[in-house]
């Protein structure tokens, strides 16, 4: 990026050399230039020094052997870290619990909440109201969710799963009901159905408005040419939404790859549900392994980095349609 | 665009269709749209079913808050047990030593701090590339952007050992920064697509009729991008109160927040459910409020200005 902005300088001012104004214009437009960038620099600044120098350090950590229980030996050991990170068979299956994790709950929580978006698109009696109840799991507060999963819904004697098990049972009967232990049995399948229960009203808002941004005048074209349902969804519909589906797509993949609360409060990263971030996590307060936790969180952002570029490449589409 | 090529090429072309049949097809057009009506009923209740699926374990955690210790461990649920306020009563410290109200106004603060924070910065820099845009303010926008991408927990240490030297650990300070760092992109970006919806012409005149900058700020920016301030601040207050991996990190018992005492409530108090969903619901009542209130500005916002 920043070759980039050497070449466009290193143009205007050969370009200068060549067409040579008056001197006090050129003081003049650079004024004026700077006058315009002023209102953007606090903001600038301020994003640079807490997000970029923070990241710049622990580029320079991952290098090291530093671990805070043992400070004499601190030093510069080359890619070792790294080494160990895609050595160690533990740190492998957190990478790939956490493309499992993301994956699963993106790609489920964008069906259900494209279903529900082409559900609450009709016009039926009190669909504020029901848009109102679907928002509701997206509104508590991660850490308060995950809890509720946990202890009032999961729980094996008294949550509500197995309790109504053991009622609708007790309606045949029968006083042998199936009690599951949710968690311990189906721990990663726990976490993920908590998460898609949040992010399905993400998905579904987002989807909402885009079904209702669609233009109406080529659905109602298509009828009077006597297309049939699925095919104005196949041929109108679901080519207007797809940007709304990647956009969904990716805000969704970004939050939940960095999921931290749900896998912490959960199940403290027990019985393979441990992801990157609470691995990292682990790493730096626990083992108290700078060096290697600086690594790994490295790993991540490129990880990310990676799904990055395809979002931002999405995201510039949306500008071209603005512009 | 794109989408009407694909209806032209994938329907039957009108034109081409003899007049009996459009006329039919009008027909069935008008009837369809009858059969639509009349099937309503079914998929309102369709709707309102998985409505209420959804809605349930949050009304579930509710009646729980409300039911008394031994009724809220109960196989099969006592749905219709007596209602107290003992869950509560528990929660804001009757029997235990620990009072929420620190950690409850901690989370406040540096929500409603950083909130703040986060307007002023975003607004000079939303008008700086939108209004009148400095050059390559695309590049500039992305800047944010990626910024969001970055893993929050690939900048721990580095924080935790700033947090260290300075002595700024356990400080509520310390986490007003980093939350207005983690919103603004977000701010800067609902606020630059509001900001560029300001009609152009209304500038012009504005300039015309000789009105300096704080005028033609309160008279003609403002009306138009007022609600997406709205929408900017509800989002920024709601991500900061969620926040759970920087407050874990960085503070313990003077600043620690909401989040960080729903946490650390559940493994001191052992299990009790009234109490735990009591807590749960009164932490989460803010933000349930503050969605609800403003459900619009909601989607506007998780989309980053990018859906209106």
């Amino acid at each position: 990026m920043s070759s980039a902005t050497d070449a466009v300088t290193a143009t205007t001012a050969a370009q200068r050399t060549v067409y040579q104004p008056p001197q006090g214009e050129v003081a003049r437009a650079r004024k004026k230039a700077w006058a315009r960038r002023l209102p953007l620099l606090p903001a600038l600044v301020f994003t640079i020094i807490l997000t970029q120098l923070p990241f710049v350090v622990t580029l320079v950590v991952s290098f090291m052997n530093w671990e805070a229980l043992y400070p004499t030996e601190r030093g510069f050991t080359g890619f070792d870290n790294y080494v160990e990170i895609f050595s160690n068979a533990q740190l492998r299956t957190s990478v790939i619990t956490t493309i499992v994790l993301t994956v699963v709950v993106v790609l489920v929580s964008l069906v259900l909440g494209l279903l529900l978006a082409l559900l609450l698109d009709r016009k039926f009696f009190g669909r504020g109201a029901v848009r109102t109840m679907l928002i509701a799991p997206f509104l508590v507060v991660p850490v308060a969710a995950a809890l509720l999963w946990k202890h009032a819904l999961l729980n094996p004697s008294y949550g509500l799963f197995n309790g109504v098990l053991t009622w609708v049972w007790g309606l045949f009967g029968s006083d042998s009901p199936p009690q599951v232990a949710w968690l311990t049995r189906f721990p990663l399948v726990s976490i993920e159905a908590s998460l898609i229960w949040q992010w399905t009203p993400f998905m579904m808002l987002i989807l909402l408005a885009g079904l209702q941004s669609r233009p109406l005048d080529a659905v109602e074209a298509a009828r009077m040419d006597g297309a049939g349902a699925f095919q104005i969804f196949r041929y109108i519909t679901f080519p207007h939404l797809r940007r709304y589906l990647e956009l969904g797509a990716l805000l969704g993949s970004i939050y939940i790859v960095q999921n931290f609360d749900a896998v912490f409060t959960m199940t403290s990263g027990a019985l393979g549900t441990a992801n990157l971030p609470y691995t990292i996590y682990q790493t730096f307060f626990s083992a108290q392994d700078y060096g290697l936790a600086s690594a790994q969180g490295v790993v991540v952002v490129i990880g990310t980095i990676a799904i990055a570029t395809f979002a931002l490449r999405t995201v510039s589409s949306l500008f071209d349609e603005e512009n | 665009m794109s989408t009407t090529d694909a209806a032209s090429t994938g329907l039957p072309d009108r034109t081409t269709a003899n007049p009996a049949a459009a006329s039919s097809s009008l027909r069935a057009h008008r009837r369809g749209r009858g059969v639509e009506r009349r099937d309503n009923p079914l998929w309102g209740v369709l709707a309102w079913a998985v409505g209420f699926l959804f809605v349930l374990p949050v009304l579930w955690m509710v009646l729980t808050s409300f039911h008394s210790e031994t009724d809220a461990a109960t196989n099969p649920p006592s749905v219709a047990a007596g209602l107290t306020l003992d869950g509560y009563r528990n929660f804001f410290g009757a029997n235990s030593g620990a009072s929420p109200w620190p950690p409850l106004i901690n989370s406040l603060t540096a929500s409603v701090v950083s909130t703040l924070l986060v307007l002023l910065l975003a607004f000079p820099a939303a008008y700086a590339l939108s209004i009148k845009p400095v050059e390559r303010w695309r590049d500039v926008m992305f800047f944010f952007l990626s910024t969001r991408f970055l893993p929050v927990v690939a900048g721990l240490l580095p924080l935790y050992l700033f947090a260290t030297r300075t002595g700024t650990l356990d400080n509520i300070n310390l986490l007003i920064l980093l939350y207005t760092a983690m919103n603004l992109p977000i701010a800067v970006w609902m606020m630059r697509s509001f900001l560029a919806e300001v009609p152009t012409e209304m500038l012009e005149a504005a300039a015309l009729d000789g009105a300096g900058l704080v005028t033609t700020l309160r008279r003609v920016v403002a009306p138009v991008a007022l609600p997406g301030i709205a929408a900017t601040a509800l989002i920024a207050f709601i991500f900061s109160w969620n926040e759970l991996l920087l407050a874990r990190t960085l503070t313990a018992t003077v600043a620690g927040t909401a989040p960080v005492f729903l946490t650390s409530f559940v493994t001191s108090q052992g299990l009790f459910l009234a109490q735990v969903c009591a807590a749960a619901t009164a932490i989460s009542l803010p933000v349930l409020a503050a969605g609800f209130a403003a459900q619009d500005k909601l989607v506007q916002g998780l989309s980053m200005g990018a859906v209106k």
